[in-house]
This record gives structure tokens, sequence and C-alpha cells, in this order.
């Protein structure tokens, strides 16, 4: 029998979590292993190369670009201040000479005699990364960064925007069903993940942005709304580099679903402590999912956990990810071999699955099934 | 191994969403398909190996055909005795294809020109950047910086002309300083084919801060064009950068016995063997998970060559990028598809959630309708680039004058000729695996909207990039496979260009089918209907009204050969420029039910 490959959402209560943190280009690594570092704490830096300013000085003076390099005063590689003079022109007698000044504070990076181009590159941009996640330092990337491991109940979700936040877990609801409603929301919500059952509506994200929480964890949100947010579509799923100081992660998908039960379980054991969020979501190759990290104590009795590359079994526990059946979970009970034709006319390798809610058992699509991994 | 000995051969593709595998067997003396397996591409976590994908779509070719093909991990190469295959190949286009930056002089010339061969090669091209593109240097150089593509190609400057442009490209280049999008620790290849005057200054630029490869320029005189070397360039660092950054690729490199090839590359391949064996215009679609190509082959009128043209719409696909056709679209242009009421809000969730979870498939026929619908925008846009595109000469000798070079693409007329086309083919998941190849058919229809008479087809299960790496190392089988298991004849279209007042007389038809039974049929304009035939010629007369054409000039009928297939004639009266659908909902629905009926979409549902 052949293996039904599909991935899954974590939603893990115990699990070492291995976080790299890298350097978008080769610097210095700030901390050493085996160092226990917080969240907020600086592990590398570098300097991002600065903006570059071309200068034609050719056209400025209005010379053949080929003469350029004799008349220079500064020379590639002497630091450059902005009203400096970068060229002259020896003029007629010593008289009548045309200057050319740089227009930027920086460096002369160089100077062409073909195209008569300058290239004046500002001061470089200074980049740190942070720690993230509270724990221990388990691996030094040389000049790139580090790995940062801890113990930590692990949530991914399906969905989210904006970027790394962190914040004292509050349950607002009281089960997965009830929607996050705008009254639920006030002061005490400020620096707050707030976490949530079924739906959160537009009006009652812009008041829990203005409470100042800095995340919102849902089972669902309008797609429609996610473009009142960032103020434009987002086409592809890939985000994370959004401008909102609330990062919201959607656990099941768009429109008003349930949050899995076992997440707001977990999450609700977890009320009260720091998690750190990220709304990053890459579904392309390399894929990301937004994730909830919450660091917990007992670090000997985790054990390091293995991916499920074993694919879906009978027993196997799965989320229905399209409708019918939307967002409903269920065992699979059989995975039968032949093709089956579907109401919409489709032939399709199915699965035999007895949903959680009222026991009733149906034929699914496997493609249309998400493992979920608990352990 | 000759290729006569060849008994067997496995050929992969893997998408975004899916990785196909098909089997192929010599029987009786010639290649013929056996089976089909699929499994979901593994690029993303927990697998993050694209061989599980592939090993998974063998596996189950293996177990539809009962016989070994794997031995553990591994695919058995050669075949001994019953178990494996003489030779595995793939395609890919998983992992975001190949993101290129292509750069020219004057845009509607070299800038173009390398538009096209990166095209050519199968790549997504993210931007194109031309001295003259309006843009002020800081502002390309903060381009480059930000779009990190896998590859920049880099042209401008006829052999024997200025080389000033060109370097002065590179000096931007050279301080954008520009990173690959995988990976940190190598250099960004970078192929120069611009003015070979230029070469030492491009080596003195680039070749410490990328990795630099020189091949000859691809518009050596502005009258012709030389894409090859650069295109076979890019399959190269293809191969040697971009696939062996990507999860599991260099194991599935060892697995092959020929290189890689990006999906479109190969889909190109097969559309050419298609428009020259046929000696016909070809205009063909391969709409994915993540982007869309359109090709085409059509006579450039003024060469009288046929000349072969390929396009990407990077993010128009029906499932990584369906919200995108949503928003390129808009959702009015959706609806106006959907043949029953739906709330909006309702349909911005399905869409997003097809976005966010890509490889799942409709159950129910109404999430079907609504695939159907976004398909049928996903097509037109992508279509409607490629008229844009598809304009002037191509890689053959051209006469022109200076002037006549410059106008090339602002007044340039766009090749795609409806009227001529021959034959529209399309391939891809939504169209190859349609419930009803009616389905197929009407998609096609809509979006592309042929006119006069044209021959519909469908890649039969969605082989067509297999086939075209195929036709690289055996084009015996590849031709063989293709002409009797993948192109899989619809039908012909037959549809007026222009205008009649309402209820007024708009086209006649009279042919008489090869069950015997005479046709002879007046239509009125908005009139869409069915007539089952199978693929033989039938000869037909179309008599148009006045000022109408179906092809011979406005109010003249023709006489022509039309062919049946397994959805058969379709005369569609609906009207060309314009197309119309009805404003109101009520009445767009009633008329999009009349005509689903009329062509037997959901016939048996």
């Amino acid at each position: 029998m052949a293996h039904a490959y599909t991935p899954g959402l974590k939603v893990i209560p115990r699990i070492l979590v291995h976080k790299t943190r890298r350097l978008p280009l080769k610097g210095k690594v700030t901390v050493e292993k085996g160092q226990q570092v917080d969240a907020e704490m600086v592990v590398a830096t570098t300097d991002l190369p600065g903006n570059v300013v071309p200068v034609n000085l050719a056209n400025m003076l209005n010379i053949d670009a080929s003469e350029i390099v004799e008349i220079l005063i500064k020379k590639p590689g002497d630091s450059i201040q902005e009203g400096d003079i970068i060229a002259e022109t020896r003029g007629l007698f010593g008289l009548f000479k045309t200057k050319a000044h740089s227009p930027a504070n920086g460096t002369l990076e160089a100077v062409s005699g073909i195209t008569g181009q300058a290239i004046i590159r500002e001061a470089p941009i200074p980049v740190s990364v942070q720690a993230y996640i509270e724990g221990k330092v388990t691996a030094i990337i040389p000049d790139e960064g580090v790995e940062i491991s801890a113990a930590a109940s692990f949530i991914q979700g399906i969905f989210g925007i904006g970027g790394e936040r962190r914040g004292a877990i509050k349950v607002l609801t009281r089960d997965t069903k009830t929607p996050i409603s705008e009254d639920m929301i006030d002061e005490s919500c400020k620096g707050k993940v707030l976490v949530g059952g079924a739906f959160l509506s537009y009006k009652a994200f812009l008041k829990a942005q203005k409470a100042g929480a800095t995340g919102i964890v849902v089972g669902g949100f309008n797609y429609r709304d996610i473009k009142k947010i960032v103020g434009y579509d987002i086409g592809v799923a890939i985000t994370g580099q959004e401008d909102i100081n609330t990062t919201l992660i959607i656990t099941e998908g768009f429109g008003d679903i349930h949050m899995a039960q076992q997440t707001f379980d977990l999450l609700r054991s977890h009320e009260g402590r720091m998690a750190s969020i990220n709304g990053a979501t890459q579904i392309r190759a390399g894929v990301i999912r937004p994730e909830i990290i919450i660091p917990i104590d007992d670090q000997d009795a985790i054990q390091e956990h293995k991916a499920e590359l074993f694919g879906m079994e009978p027993g196997t526990v799965v989320r229905v990810i399209r409708a019918p059946y939307f967002g409903m979970l269920g065992e699979v009970t059989e995975l039968p071999h032949e093709l089956q034709r579907l109401e919409s006319g489709s032939l399709a390798r199915v699965a035999k699955v007895k949903l959680q809610e009222g026991g009733k058992e149906v034929l699914l699509p496997r493609a249309n099934l998400e493992m979920i991994e608990t352990k | 191994m000759k290729a006569d000995a060849i008994k067997s051969i496995l050929a992969t593709d893997c998408g975004s969403t899916t990785t196909k595998a098909i089997l192929i067997e010599k029987q009786g003396g010639e290649y013929r398909l056996v089976v089909r397996g699929e499994a979901p591409t593994t690029v993303e976590a927990p697998f993050e190996d694209v061989t599980r994908g592939v090993l998974n779509a063998a596996k189950e070719v293996e177990e539809l055909r009962g016989r070994q093909i794997l031995d553990g991990d591994k695919i058995i190469t050669p075949q001994q005795g019953d178990k494996g295959v003489d030779i595995y190949i793939s395609t890919s286009s998983a992992g975001g294809g190949l993101q290129m930056v292509v750069t020219g002089i004057v845009k509607a010339m070299s800038a173009e020109s390398a538009e096209r061969a990166a095209l050519g090669a199968g790549a997504i091209v993210m931007d194109v950047l031309a001295s003259n593109d309006g843009r002020l240097p800081h502002e390309k150089i903060q381009r480059i910086r930000h779009l990190r593509p896998d590859m920049i190609l880099l042209s401008g400057g006829t052999d024997s002309g200025n080389i000033k442009g060109v370097v002065e490209m590179s000096e931007l280049l050279k301080a954008a300083n520009p990173k690959p999008r995988l990976g940190i620790n190598y250099k960004l290849p970078v192929i120069y084919a611009g003015n070979q005057k230029a070469n030492k200054e491009i080596e003195d630029n680039l070749s410490e801060e990328t990795d630099l490869s020189i091949v000859p320029n691809l518009r050596p005189v502005l009258e012709r064009e030389n894409l090859g070397p650069a295109r076979d360039k890019i399959h190269d660092l293809f191969m040697e950068h971009v696939m062996a950054q990507a999860p599991g690729y260099k194991e599935l490199m060892a697995m092959c016995d020929a290189p890689i090839m990006p999906t479109p590359g190969a889909v190109g391949e097969i559309m050419q063997v298609i428009a020259k064996k046929e000696n016909i215009t070809v205009l063909g679609v391969d709409i994915g998970g993540a982007t869309t190509d359109v090709f085409s082959v059509f006579k450039d009128p003024e060469l009288g060559e046929p000349v072969f043209n390929r396009t990407v719409s990077a993010n128009l696909g029906m499932s990584y990028s369906i919200s995108n056709v949503l928003a390129s679209a808009g959702l009015p242009n959706i609806l106006r598809w959907v043949p029953f009421e739906i709330e909006e809000v309702d349909l911005r969730n399905r869409i997003g959630n097809k976005m966010i979870r890509p490889t799942t498939i409709p159950q129910s026929l109404d999430e079907l309708k609504i695939e159907q619908a976004i398909a049928r925008e996903a097509l037109r846009l992508s279509f409607i680039q490629h008229r844009e595109f598809a304009v002037g000469l191509k890689g053959v000798q051209k006469e022109r004058t200076i002037s006549d070079a410059f106008d090339q693409s602002s007044s340039g007329e766009t090749l795609v000729n409806m009227m001529d086309l021959d034959i529209l083919v399309g391939s891809g998941g939504v169209l190859s695996h349609a419930p009803r190849r009616h389905q197929s058919a009407r998609m096609m229809i809509d979006a592309f909207l042929p006119e006069g008479v044209t021959q519909i087809a469908v890649d039969s299960i969605f082989m067509m990039p297999q086939l075209g790496v195929l036709a690289s190392v055996h084009e015996k089988a590849a031709t063989e496979v293709f002409n009797k298991d993948c192109l899989l004849r619809l039908g012909t279209c037959i549809a007026p260009v222009g205008s009649v007042k309402p209820g007024k007389e708009y086209m006649r038809l009279r042919c008489t089918l090869p069950d015997g039974k005479s046709i002879d049929k007046t239509y009125t304009l908005g009139d869409l209907e069915l007539f089952e035939a199978p693929y033989e010629a039938i000869r037909a007369e179309i008599i148009p009204a006045r000022g109408v054409d179906v092809g011979g000039g406005p109010g003249q009928s023709i006489k022509t050969e039309i062919y049946g297939g397994l959805v058969g004639i379709i005369v569609d009266a609906r009207g060309r420029r314009p197309f119309v659908l009805p404003e109101n909902a009520a009445e767009r629905v009633a008329a999009l039910q009349k005509w689903s009926k009329a062509v037997k979409e959901f016939e048996d549902r």
C-alpha cells in the first residue's frame, strides 16, 4: 500500500524546539555555545552594505567619460561628505572650472572611465538578530548565526500576517466555537497574545490592535479583511513582512471555523505564560508556517522530536481541510486502494474517515485531509 | 544504452503541487503509455525532500502496473527482467521554478530579446531592467537588491556597437551586489550575452562578486536574434546552481539519466514538435498551481515563417497563486462564470482557503464549478499577457530599417491571430483532470474565445512536460506516445466574429455527420450548440450573416473540413468582438446554465 503523505500542522505539548537565527549576510555572532539567552537578547550582528548613489560625472561635467579618471579630486576608496568635490575640470588657463559635488555621505566606491559613472556607497546599515525564544545556544554557525534550543509547547497555524512578537497568553473565549467579540477586548489585552475560538471580526482585530495586543491566535478570519489590515491584496501566501503591530495567526482557515480542540486546550493550559509568535507564512518551497512557541520548564523530560515521516494509516487522526466537513476532525478507518468517484465527478484516492463529531463515517479525498501531529 | 534497446521509461514532473509519474513501455515495436501515478510534491515540511514525492508517485505506478520498479528508495535502472526501467528522466517546476532578472539597453530591443531567451528557457522573469526603462540608476540598484533572483541575464548592444550602455548596467549590478534566492554561500550566477567587445569590462566588473558566464551576443545585429547559446547556458546553470539548492534535488539529479528540465521549457519543446510536424498554427496553455504558461506558434506575416513564443504568468495559477487570480481579475470577473448565486465573502474565503491548502481538490460539484470559473479568468489573463508579448521578429534573419527595428514592440502587431489558429491545446491539472472533457472544452473556449474554425485538444493526463524532456533523449518514443496517448482531440469550435441585431440570423451551418445525420441549421446571436461526432473529417459549409466573419472575410461563406472528437462540434454563436455576458446576475446565471446544458458540461451529475 502506498503511503498518503499529507503534511500536517504541529500541535505539540512538549518538544525540544530548535530555532536557527541567521543573519541575511555574513557578520558576527555575539553569544557562545551553551549560553542561556533571553528572547530579546541580540545573538548576531552585521552591517548591510549601505545604499548606493550613482552619479554620472561625465554628464555633470560635460566631458568625455575617458577623461574622468584624470580629473578626480577624490579617489576610489576615499570617504566623502555630501557637497565634497569629486572631480573638477581643468578649465581654461585655470579659470572657468566646473565641479562635480557629491550628493551623499559615504565612500567613493568606483569611477568608470567607460561610462563616466561614479558609485558612492553610503554608510553601512547595522542589522542585529535577537534570540526570539528563551533558551540555550546549542550551535554556532560561524559568521552567520546560532541555533537556539528550548523545551516548549509548539503550535503551528495555517496562515498569518505580521512578524515576530512576544506576549503573555490571554484566552478570551470559553471554547473553540465562540468568536472573539469586541466586548471581550479591553486595556488588559495590552502586550498580550490573545487566543480565541472560531472567528475574529475586522472590528475586533482593530480594537485589539488599538488596545496594544502583540498578537491574536484564532480559528478563522475573513479573507477580504486581510486586505483591510495590510492595505493590499495578498495574492500568494508569502507573509511576515507586514508593517503591523499585532501579529495575526489563523489556525484553521478563512471563514468562521472552530479552532481545533487540542490547539485550544494547549493554549489555554499556558494562560499567562510568555509566548513567542511569528505570523510569517510561506506556502511555497521551503514552507514556513506561522508559529506559537511557549517555553516550558521541565527540560529533562523532553525527548528529541522526530518528524513523523510515515504517511496516513488506519488510526491516524486527521483534520478535513476542504468543504464539505471543513474543519472537522476524524480518524482514518480505511484507505481504499481503488480510485473513487467524487460528487464533483473527479476520480480520486480516498480515505474512509470516522468523524469525531457525530461519529459518521464518510469517504473523503486523501488530498483534503491533513494529519495532526500531537506527539 | 542504444535508443532501440530501451524497453521502458519512467518520467516524472515535479510540479509545485503534485509530482506526476508516467511509465512508458515498448509494446510490439512501438512506445505506449502504460500507467500513470501521482503524489503530492514533498518540497514542503515535514519532508523537505523532492525525492519522497517522486518515489511515492513511482510507487503508485509500480502498484498499478503490478511489477517492481523500486528497490527501497532506489529506482531500478536499467531494467532487469521484469524489474525496473531502462531510463528515468524528470522535469521540475517545484521550488518556485527558475526565477530570473534580465537586463538590456533598449527596452524594446535587447531587453525584449533577453526576456524572450529567459522565457524560452523556462524561466519566470521577475523584472526587465533597461537603460531606457524610465527608472533612475539608484532605483534600478534598489530593485536588483530587493529581488534576489536565481540568475541574471545581462545583454545589450550589437557586436559592432558602443559598449557604454552595457558596461553601465554591469556597474549598477556590481554596486547592487545581488544575492541568490536560495542559500548565502554561493555566488549569484550571471550570464552575459551582450556586445562581445565589452567582454573584458564586464569580466572586470562582475567576475569577483558573481559567478559570471559569457556567451555569444543574443542580439549580435539589430535585425537578428541568436537566443540559443543564452538559453543553453540558462539550462546548465539551472541544473548546477538552482536545482542543487532546492531540498532533495541533488539526489534527484543523481537518479536521473538526463538533465532535469524546467517544466515550461519541456512543454515548449513538445508544442513546437506539434506545429512543425503538422505545419499548423498552435496555441497551447499549461495552467499549473503557481503559474500559467502560454505557448504559440504563429506565422509571422512579414517573414512568412512560423515563430515560437512563450510567456509565463508567474502569479496566475490554480492553487498557490489562486488568490492572485482573484486580485488580478477582480471578483465580478470571476463571479460572471459561476452558474449559481454565491455570497461574495463566502467566495473570497473559499479562494483564500485553496491558497493556504493548495493540494486540496474539489469534492462537491459547486466547488468544482467555482474552480473552473477561476480557471477561465486565469487563462484569460495569461492569454492577454501572451498576446501583448508575442510580437515582432524572432530567431531568424529579418530585413528591416533601423526605424522599423526601434518600433518593433510599440507598434508591432501581435502575431496571435485567432482567426488563423488551427488548434488550441490545453494542459495542466484543471484542464487535463476535469471530470468531463466537455468542461475542458468550455473553459478553453470561454477563456481564449477562438474565432472562425478551431480544433480543440487537451493533454490527456497532463504528460506534456515529461514528453518534452523525453524528446531530448528519445524522440521516437516521445512522438509515438504523444500521438497515441497524450493528445486528446476534443473537437472543433465554430465561432463567427461580428455582430447582428438581436433575433436576426447570425450564421448557418450545413454538413453531414459521419453517422449520416444531415445538419442544416441557422443560429441567432447568443446560441451555443454541440453536435456529437467522432474525430473524422467532415465537409462543412458555414454561411455567416452580412458583416460577420468565419474565416473567409465579412459575409463570406466558407467550405472547409471540420473534425469531431471526444466532445464533438461546438457552434459558438455567442459573438466575438465583442463577447458579452448578461450584466444582470439572474440573467447571467440562467444563460450560463443554458449553455452548460447545451454542451453537456455536467450531464451525468
